[in-house]
Parts: structure tokens; C-alpha cells; sequence
């Protein structure tokens, strides 16, 4: 405990440098933008810049990311209240309170309420991380590769079962992610693989930015503009009154939902942990939650500041949740943190537990600065929700190009092949077509993150035990996971066998 | 094309590309080395396996009219969507197959202007600012700041000063 906080106590030495706490501004001014816009959140927003972070090392560019990742989480309720349109997935639930209220011309109230429930979200997760994180990063250093495989096996499980897509085309798409990382030298023979054509540019690899840039960058541009086509290029922008009186008369008001900001959190922090949950099935939860405790339930859906509070708040938690498995077992909790993950790798550190051992300042740094980065969030968020407002009027026609032009230069730069910006185009074309027809990707671009720590895990598993797959049950931690994997993997096929047997009764 | 037409044309192709994969795989080993545990094409030989399995999955949901994508009359892409969606794609790879030849700097303004002022009917002079102010940006981070040189193509001389005084 004592240790813990001395620790943080470095780590905040760590986050307050000049230079990394320049980086928490920044990064959480770029996230509330990123977020704010309909379409783009912060996986699309770490994907893209990522890039931009291999001009200062690795603390300040996982500062630099992880603020990123905060302020889109507060910035997709913008676009939820303005709009009504959700600025991400996770802000869905945003809307469904968030709108009601700026068309009542509260706008402002709403905002507001989004802001404070997204920094207590975000502070409740963090403590909860600080404390939670140590002893789960030392339970694991005791890993083998056994383990680390059942790890990823449960990862890739709980997209099957709880992911909640269609079954076979979640397979599809992990599978696909897996082979894809398999592209170019064997690392255990040396022998090139998967050579497609002959292309010498398959030699190095395909590099995970290239697929969850073509994924979330180029995919989702064309997702977007789909979109856009589809609304007429108009929507309704609500108004929203700001004045110093009206906010302070919003902040008493939204503290009397402090039951349902603390619920939130809890809940949202838990949800975020599990790989294929996430930020925005955890604000959902939240909100059904929220509402059935609730008082008076029939105001939810009309403009109840708790219908706002919940998602909100969840949605933050959730998303500190997520780094909770990246951390410490180097498995991610969402897609946005399986790209962070691989941000580690190109930065020269091993993810896994004993980042805590090797890397303590990496890890406290990074997990000060999410204090820090939730305290800007907010003031930023508060200060500048007229900018932000603003910059929603931008047309999108002036923001899709530049969008653009960062993922054209954002997949060259980790290779510097030209070979891999194809590939991109490629990977972003068709992965919109699967993406019309329900293919879930975010599986695909975890899995091309995770397949190179994988596979050696279960070549040297499999070695240990003489090809015998037993390994994985009779080791004291793998065991466990393992089983819980496969209940999990079971789960789409147990679900309809209910259903079944409920009807006869 | 429907929606429905288009599901069974994803999965036969993905099926297909499937099997390419399980016979690109099958040139490494995919069986048991002694003392050296299973060969380099066993992963994603079994792993293309699995994912042959699951179009085959999505056919039979497709022949059971099971889920909305596989009953669903809907026009796939329609022709509206498909010029938006369509022009910009073909404007990227256009774009990109220009970096080789004339580089990243004469690509990108063309990239920039064809989007802002034709696709965007925004004014001359707000599309030119872009196409000028951005590239001039990216030129400060990626070639200087960060040191990753962008490709540049007949357009490399005109550059070795500017290398001289940043670089």
C-alpha cells in the first residue's frame, strides 16, 4: 500500500516534466476534437496518430495516446447532445437522455453533466487501477508460455461469447487478424512464410498499423461518408447557452446524481476489463442499470441528468478498465488499447508484467498522467465547449481530406514502404465492404496485435509438453482460464440449447 | 446487387482466398518436428482451416436465410453512395500511385485540391491554403523532426537543399 503510493508519488515526478504534461494538454484537446466529431473515436484517434508519437519517447508517447484516449471519451458526448448523432459508439447512450435535454435548450446542462460524469468515472477507475493493477502485474510474473496462451485464448473468447456478432464472422475475423500477423519471417525457423506473389515488401511483416490504420482510418472514412450521404449532409445542431451562472447552477444540480455517477463507474471499470465488453457495452449497462434504480424510471428517455450521468461515467470508467489487462498481462481490454499495446512493441518495450519490474517509470508515469489527463479533460472540456461547438460546424469535406492525408503518411511511416500503404488502401477498402455486410473488425485488428506474442507462446507450450495439449489444464493459472475460455467459447452454442429447453417448459 | 447477393459473394471469396492461404501456409512444414515442436506452417495453416470453417458457417446461414445481412433485399451500395464512396477511393489510389513517381508532395496538394474545391465546392482560396499549409507541416514533422524521409520520386533534387539546411 505504502509502496504503491510512493510509487505514484514517482510517477506523478514522471507526468508533471514539462515536456510530458505538455503532451497530456495537447493529447487531451486532440482526443475531445477527435471525439466530438461523428464517426471517430478514440481507437480511430490513436490509430492515427500514433505515427506522430515516434518523435519523443516511449512515457510521452503513451502519455500522449492515453490522453488522447480520455479526452475522446469526453468529447463523444458532444457530438451525442449537439447532434444526436454519436461522436463514437461509446457515446451512444449519450443520446438517448443527452439529446432530450438540448431540445429542451439545455444543451448546456447536459454538457455539463457529461463533463463531471466523465471526470468522476475516470478519477473512481484510476484509484481502483492504482490499486488493482500492482498485485495482478506480480500475480503474473510467475507466467509461463502456457498461460500467456490461455490469456489470449480468453481475449479472443470473449469476443465469441459476449461479443454479441454473428458467430462464424467473429471467427473469421480473428482468424484472418492472426494469419495476417504471421505474414513474413517464421521467427522460430527464420524461413519466410506467406509470401504473397513474391512481393519482397511481405518479407518484413505486415505491421498492425497498416491494418487498424486501413480499419479505422480509411474504413472508417468511407463508413463516414456513407453516412453523411445517407443524412443529406444536414443535421439539426442544437443551441447551447454558456454562461458562468448557468454552469455553476448545472454543477450543484448534477452532484445530486452522485449515486448513479458512483454505480457508473463502478460498473463501467469492471465491464472495461473484459476484452470484448468495453467502453461502449459498459455505458449501456449503465444506463439500463441506472434507470431501473432509479426513482422515477419514466423520466429516462425524456432528459433525466441520470440517463446522462450513467453512460457518461461508465464509458470513462470502462475505458481505464481497458488498460487494466494491457498492463498488466500485455492483453488488451479494447481495440483502442490492443493498438496501444502494439505502440509499445514499436517503442522497444515487451508488454507483460514485468513491465512493472523493468519499466517502472514508464508504468507510473503513464498511470499518473491519467490523473492528470482526467483533471484537463474536464477544464478543457468545460472551458471550450463553444470551440468545440465550432469546430462541429466545420464541413466535412475540409476535415475528411486531412483525415486522410494523416493516414496516407501515418502508413508509411513505421515501415517506410510504400508497399504498406497499398496494403493499407486495401485493407481500409475492403474491410468497409465487410464492415456493410456485419463483419466485426475490431477482433481482426486485436488478434493482428496479439498473433506475434501467440503464437511463439503456443509453439513453446506445445514443446515443453511434447505436443501434448494438456499443458494448458493442469497448470494452476492456465487451468483455470483455459476453462473459462472455453465456457465462453461455448457460450453461442449453449444460448439457443437454452432458449430451447425454456420453451418446453 | 442486394445485400443478400453480396453476403454470399463475401463469403465464397473469403472462402476461396482461404484456401490460397491453407496452400501458402502448407509450404512450411505444417506437421510435428522432433525436438522442435510443431512447423512453421502449422498456425496459420490451421488457423486458415478455421477460417474456411467459418465461411462455410456463414453460407449455411446464408442457405437458412438466417440473420438480417442473409435475407436482407437491400441494395448493397447504392449508386449514390457508390459515386461518393467511390471517388474518394479511387482519388487515394491515385494518390498513393502517385508517391513513387512524383512524391508525396506533388501528390498530396493534388489529393487536397480534388477533394476540397471538387468534391467539397469549397472557395479557391481556402483550398489552396490547405494544399500549401499542409504539406509545408508535414514536411517539418516526418522528413525533419522525425526523420522519416517521404517518398519524393522525380521530385528528390528540388529537396537536397532543403535537406542541407533542416537535415
Amino acid at each position: 500500500m505504502v509502496e504503491i503510493l510512493e510509487l505514484l508519488v514517482t510517477g506523478f515526478a514522471v507526468a508533471f516534466q514539462p515536456q510530458n504534461l505538455m503532451l497530456v494538454i495537447v493529447g487531451c484537446t486532440v482526443g475531445l476534437f477527435i471525439g466530438a466529431m461523428p464517426g471517430l473515436g478514440s481507437v480511430n484517434g490513436v490509430a492515427i496518430l500514433l505515427p506522430l508519437t515516434f518523435l519523443v519517447p516511449p512515457t510521452g508517447a503513451v502519455i500522449f495516446l492515453a490522453a488522447i484516449y480520455y479526452g475522446a471519451m469526453y468529447g463523444g458526448a458532444i457530438s451525442s447532445v449537439m447532434l444526436g448523432i454519436p461522436g463514437a459508439s461509446t457515446a451512444v447512450a449519450t443520446t438517448f437522455d443527452g439529446r432530450p435535454l438540448a431540445k429542451q435548450g439545455l444543451a448546456d446542462k447536459a454538457l455539463t453533466a457529461a463533463a463531471v460524469a466523465s471526470f468522476v468515472g475516470g478519477t473512481i477507475s484510476v484509484v481502483l487501477f492504482t490499486f488493482f493493477a500492482p498485485p495482478l502485474a506480480h500475480v503474473a510474473l510467475v507466467f509461463g508460455a502456457p498461460e500467456e496462451f490461455a490469456l489470449m485464448m480468453l481475449a479472443f473468447a470473449t469476443f465469441i461469447g459476449l461479443g454479441g456478432d454473428d458467430l462464424y464472422k467473429t471467427v473469421f475475423s480473428i482468424c484472418i487478424g492472426l494469419v495476417l500477423s504471421a505474414v513474413g519471417l517464421d521467427i522460430i525457423s527464420g524461413e519466410p512464410r506467406l509470401i504473397f506473389g513474391n512481393i519482397t515488401g511481405f518479407l518484413h511483416g505486415i505491421n498492425f498499423l497498416v491494418l487498424a490504420i486501413g480499419i479505422y482510418g480509411i474504413g472508417e472514412m468511407l463508413w463516414t461518408i456513407e453516412e453523411h450521404r445517407k443524412a443529406g449532409g444536414q443535421s439539426m445542431m442544437s443551441k447551447a447557452t454558456v454562461t458562468v451562472k448557468r454552469t455553476i447552477g448545472n454543477l450543484k444540480e448534477i452532484t445530486r446524481t452522485w449515486k448513479t455517477l458512483l454505480m457508473g463507474s463502478t460498473l463501467g471499470y469492471f465491464v472495461g476489463i473484459l476484452p470484448a465488453a468495453g467502453a461502449t457495452p459498459g455505458s449501456l449497462m449503465a444506463y439500463g442499470v441506472a434507470k431501473q434504480i432509479s426513482k422515477n424510471p419514466e423520466k429516462f428517455g425524456k432528459g433525466a441528468l441520470d440517463g446522462v450521468a450513467a453512460p457518461e461515467s461508465a464509458n470513462n470508467a470502462a475505458s481505464t478498465g481497458s488498460m487494466l489487462p494491457m498492463l498488466t498481462l500485455g492483453i488488451p481490454g479494447s481495440p483502442t488499447t490492443a493498438i496501444l499495446l502494439g505502440g509499445m512493441v514499436i517503442w522497444g518495450l515487451e508488454p507483460g508484467p514485468r513491465l512493472f519490474v523493468d519499466h517502472q517509470d514508464f508504468v507510473w508515469g503513464l498511470i499518473a498522467s491519467l490523473y492528470a489527463a482526467n483533471l484537463f479533460a474536464v477544464i478543457i472540456n468545460i472551458a471550450f465547449i463553444p470551440l468545440i461547438i465550432w469546430v462541429l460546424k466545420l464541413p466535412f469535406t475540409i476535415l475528411a481530406p486531412l483525415i486522410f492525408v494523416l493516414c496516407l503518411i501515418g502508413g508509411y511511416a513505421p515501415t517506410q514502404d510504400l508497399h504498406d500503404v497499398w496494403l493499407m488502401l486495401l485493407f481500409g477498402i475492403v474491410g468497409y465492404l465487410m464492415r456493410k455486410l456485419d463483419y466485426p473488425l475490431a477482433p481482426a485488428v486485436l488478434a493482428i496485435v496479439l498473433g506475434p506474442l501467440a503464437e511463439p507462446a503456443l509453439r513453446q507450450s506445445l514443446l515443453i509438453s511434447g505436443g501434448k495439449f494438456d499443458i494448458f489444464f493442469t497448470r494452476p493459472y492456465s487451468g483455470p482460464i483455459m476453462v473459462t475460455a472455453i465456457i465462453l467459447l461455448l457460450l453461442p452454442a449453449i444460448k439457443p440449447l437454452v432458449r430451447r429447453l425454456r420453451k418446453r417448459g | 446487387m442486394t445485400v443478400r447477393i453480396a453476403e454470399l459473394a463475401m463469403a465464397i471469396l473469403m472462402g476461396v482466398f482461404s484456401l490460397y492461404l491453407m496452400y501458402k501456409s502448407a509450404e512450411l512444414p505444417i506437421g510435428w518436428i522432433p525436438d522442435e515442436g510443431p512447423g512453421g506452417g502449422a498456425w496459420p495453416f490451421w488457423l486458415s482451416v478455421l477460417m474456411l470453417l467459418s465461411c462455410i458457417g456463414v453460407l449455411v446461414n446464408w442457405v437458412r436465410r438466417k440473420g438480417p445481412v442473409a435475407v436482407s433485399e437491400e441494395t448493397y451500395i447504392e449508386k449514390g453512395v457508390l459515386v461518393d464512396v467511390g471517388l474518394v477511393a479511387l482519388a487515394l489510389i491515385i494518390t498513393v500511385g502517385l508517391f513513387k513517381f512524383v512524391g508525396v508532395y506533388v501528390a498530396l496538394p493534388l489529393f487536397l485540391i480534388f477533394y476540397m474545391r471538387f468534391l467539397g465546392n469549397h472557395s479557391w482560396k481556402l483550398t489552396i491554403f490547405f494544399a500549401i499549409a499542409i504539406p509545408i507541416v508535414t514536411f517539418f514533422f516526418f522528413d525533419i523532426a522525425l526523420r522519416i524521409i517521404l517518398p519524393k520520386g522525380i521530385t528528390e533534387p528540388l529537396f537536397y537543399p532543403l535537406y542541407k539546411m533542416f537535415l
